[in-house]
């Protein structure tokens, strides 16, 4: 096949590529450059997005003996995923960029291009595993637990897992790391990214402060007794019980936990540890990786971040909502999180969640 | 299949070069040394400068060695800048298509040395726009310490008016430095007749190696330096010699100018055939420049409805280098100032490539090339389509 390699000039994009060649697929190294205005240097774990991010993938596909080139993505990175995530955050929910990326740029954007210039698929270093059935491609969880990336994969359409290879499914991150050390990969030892790419300093919190105002308002209890003050509504997330800055405190002396975070009235809600309980989740703008799912209760797991662990529950779906009913109740649960379905160790599909009930 | 098509970034060495260099890498001393093994090398450098000085129409004094043809820019650029800021003279004009190592350094020069830059604008075919300069001299001559515009354009290939430049300052005694980098050994040039104050040369575009360039700066003329150290080149560029690399380049230099009159004309040839036919395969394609004097190995196309880093993409699979000939930045393709300053909008400005020949092209890489285009294309226009 002919192949597009998405290299972040990181280590396991780089294996990935290198492992496609040897798959015996055409393979083209495209490094896509998502910021208008790249910084200079990496710093810390934050993403692929600087120059020097760049010359490590340029590098790596000269070591391969691939070509490669810069793709600006820029435009579509900027109007698709940073203005979807303060978008986001403004309506009070908890985005997640890179899911979003993956579903808008990489197997979209990235993929379309591609196909159109005649290639058949994108190759990523993401870790997960697609499985060919008679109806068509399937998406697994990796191997490596601790690095299992299906969930930030969940998004994908039948048609855009048609499109994807994930070479680094079946191997564990360490041994990805010996292997491009054995390549002569450079970047063998080069850190983990895990922050959000576009957010250079790492501070999420200053970052939506600077651009969504840090307005202060009320920090109210569950019957709207004002407990505090917040700055700006947006950088407080559901359960988090750290720097509330409350100036009542409870008749038990019982630790307060943001329960919700209202931007029309620019309220902040806390309550109580069990006021976090959450049994059944409802998601919207469902996505299926296979076969579309119908109001029959099916027992499975949804898994509801990135590297949580898989929750037991029954799902179903009911008019346009997919709806999730925990086996254990769990706490704190943001709005805006995708909520991945699986069948053992198949996605199933995922949907944005709108709302939670205990 | 191979085909070079991208001669104007760099093009193969000549053998002349080749044996000259590694002739010279066999020997043993530094040009500056007083002693025989000095001596033996400094003679062999001087004969090389006499011999570029001579391709190029000016002493062999005038000729500084450099690092390489945007050093020589800078050298110029900064140097005449700083020379005329001391007579009170705060005004740097260039050319709005001037190659980076000239567009970057006026910035430079107005964002850290209290330099004000003009640029001045060309027409719809790329030529210098001669009433913008007339008038800016008519009113704020005295004021202007350097005037740069480049021999001709390195995206285009059009013929700057080099001679009306130089007829304009002479009222007000502005130095013009003039970068010839694409049009040395393509074109007649010669230093003197032309009447510049400075001159940029690079080597590897003539078949010469990469890393030397010359600033030819006429003689006696004092500008402060850039690199401080040992003295060399009139204290104007410091640095041990380059004496391999500047045998090569004289090699070259000697070759291209030699045998410019028929290698021109059979370019030439080329180039024309090449443009006719563009437009037979591609209907909407049209040339940039084309009603304007050229340099005979450049052409520079515009297919509406691409993008050009996603033609490279697809030209190179097929075994074909070509470029865009406008600089990258991190390596991200920014539509052309050349073709911005021509009058195109964003957008064609980045469905633009550039395909430049060399010694070596041949009618039969250009029918090959031309058959493999429609495809490409089409191919470019339905990835844009997303």
């Amino acid at each position: 096949m002919k192949v597009i390699a998405a290299m972040s000039g990181g280590v396991d994009s780089a294996v990935a590529a290198a492992r496609a060649v040897e798959a015996g697929h055409e393979v083209i190294g495209v490094h896509l450059a998502l910021s208008s205005n790249p910084q200079k240097y990496r710093s810390g774990a934050r993403g692929c997005c600087t120059i020097e991010d760049s010359h490590d993938a340029r590098r790596a596909a000269d070591v391969i003996g691939i070509p490669f080139y810069i793709w600006d993505m820029a435009e579509e990175f900027h109007e698709e995923v940073v203005e979807n995530f303060l978008a986001e955050y403004a309506a009070g929910r908890t985005p997640n960029p890179c899911l979003r990326c993956n579903e808008k740029i990489k197997f979209a954007a990235v993929l379309d291009r591609a196909r159109a210039m005649n290639f058949d698929a994108v190759v990523t270093g993401h870790y997960a595993i697609t499985r060919e059935n008679p109806t068509g491609k399937t998406l697994h969880r990796a191997i490596d637990e601790s690095k299992d990336q299906s969930y930030v994969l969940s998004v994908l359409t039948v048609e855009q897992i048609q499109g994807a290879i994930f070479p680094l499914g079946d191997t564990r991150k360490v041994d990805v790391r010996k292997e491009a050390k054995a390549r002569g990969l450079y970047v063998a030892n080069k850190p983990d990214s895990h922050d959000i790419c576009f957010v250079p300093s790492g501070d999420n919190a200053g970052w939506l402060r600077e651009r969504l105002g840090s307005e202060s308002g009320p920090i109210v209890d569950q019957e709207g007794v004002e407990v505090g003050q917040h700055r700006g509504a947006y950088t407080y997330t559901i359960g988090q019980r750290r720097g509330l800055g409350l100036s009542v405190p409870t008749i038990d002396g019982s630790p307060r936990f943001v329960l919700k975070v209202e931007p029309e009235s620019n309220t902040v809600v806390v309550g109580s540890r069990e006021d976090l309980a959450v049994s059944k989740m409802f998601g919207e703008n469902p996505v299926w990786c296979g076969s579309a799912i119908d109001e029959t209760p099916t027992r499975g797991f949804v898994q509801i971040r990135a590297h949580g662990q898989p929750l037991a529950c029954t799902y179903r779906m009911d008019g346009e909502l997919l709806i999730a009913e925990l086996d254990e109740p769990i706490l704190g649960l943001a709005t805006g999180q995708a909520m991945a379905i699986y069948d053992g160790d198949r996605v199933v599909g995922s949907a944005t969640i709108c709302e939670t009930q205990s | 299949m191979s085909i070079y098509l991208d001669h104007a970034a760099t093009t193969p060495m000549v053998d002349a070069a080749i044996e000259a260099m590694t002739a010279q890498m066999k020997k043993l001393g530094n040009p500056s040394s007083l002693h025989t093994h000095g001596r033996a090398i400094r003679k062999e450098v001087e004969g090389a400068r006499e011999i570029i000085a001579a391709a190029v129409g000016c002493l062999p004094s005038e000729v500084i060695f450099t690092g390489s043809g945007t050093e020589a820019d800078n050298i110029a650029l900064k140097g005449l800048f700083w020379a005329g800021q001391a007579l009170g003279r705060n005004l740097v004009v260039i050319s709005a298509i001037e190659h980076h190592a000239i567009l970057d350094t006026g910035y430079w020069l107005a964002a850290h040395e209290g330099a004000e830059l003009v640029l001045i604008g060309v027409d719809s075919h790329g030529l210098l726009n001669l009433g913008e300069l007339t008038d800016l001299i008519s009113r704020r001559g005295d004021e202007i310490a350097v005037i740069s515009v480049m021999a001709s354009n390195n995206e285009t290939g059009v013929i700057q008016p080099i001679a009306e430049v130089v007829e304009l300052a002479r009222i007000n005694s502005i130095p013009v430095h003039c970068d010839a980098v694409q049009s040395f050994g393509k074109v007649p040039l010669s230093f003197s007749e032309l009447g510049v104050t400075a001159l940029t040369l690079s080597a590897h575009k003539i078949g010469g190696p990469l890393g030397i360039g010359v600033l030819v700066l006429r003689r006696a003329l004092e500008i402060p330096a850039l690199l401080h150290g040992g003295g060399q080149e009139r204290e104007i560029r410091s640095g041990t010699l380059n004496a391999p690399s500047i045998l090569a380049f004289a090699a070259a230099a000697k070759e291209s100018v030699e045998r410019f009159g028929l290698r021109n004309f059979r370019m030439e040839e080329i180039r024309d055939d090449f443009a006719k036919r563009v437009v037979d395969v591609i209907p909407d394609a049209y040339i940039n420049g084309i009603d304007a004097p050229r340099l005979p190995g450049i052409i520079n196309v515009t297919f509406p409805g691409t993008e050009s880093e996603t033609l490279l993409l697809l030209l190179d699979a097929e075994g074909i280098s070509c470029s865009t000939g406008s600089a990258c930045s991190a390596g991200v393709q920014r539509p052309s100032h050349v073709l911005l300053a021509m009058g195109h909008d964003d957008r064609s400005a980045r469905s633009t490539l550039r395909f430049s020949l060399g010694a070596s092209s041949t009618l039969e890489e250009i029918d090959e090339t031309l058959d493999l285009l429609p495809s490409v294309i089409e191919r470019g226009r339905m990835a844009n389509l997303r």
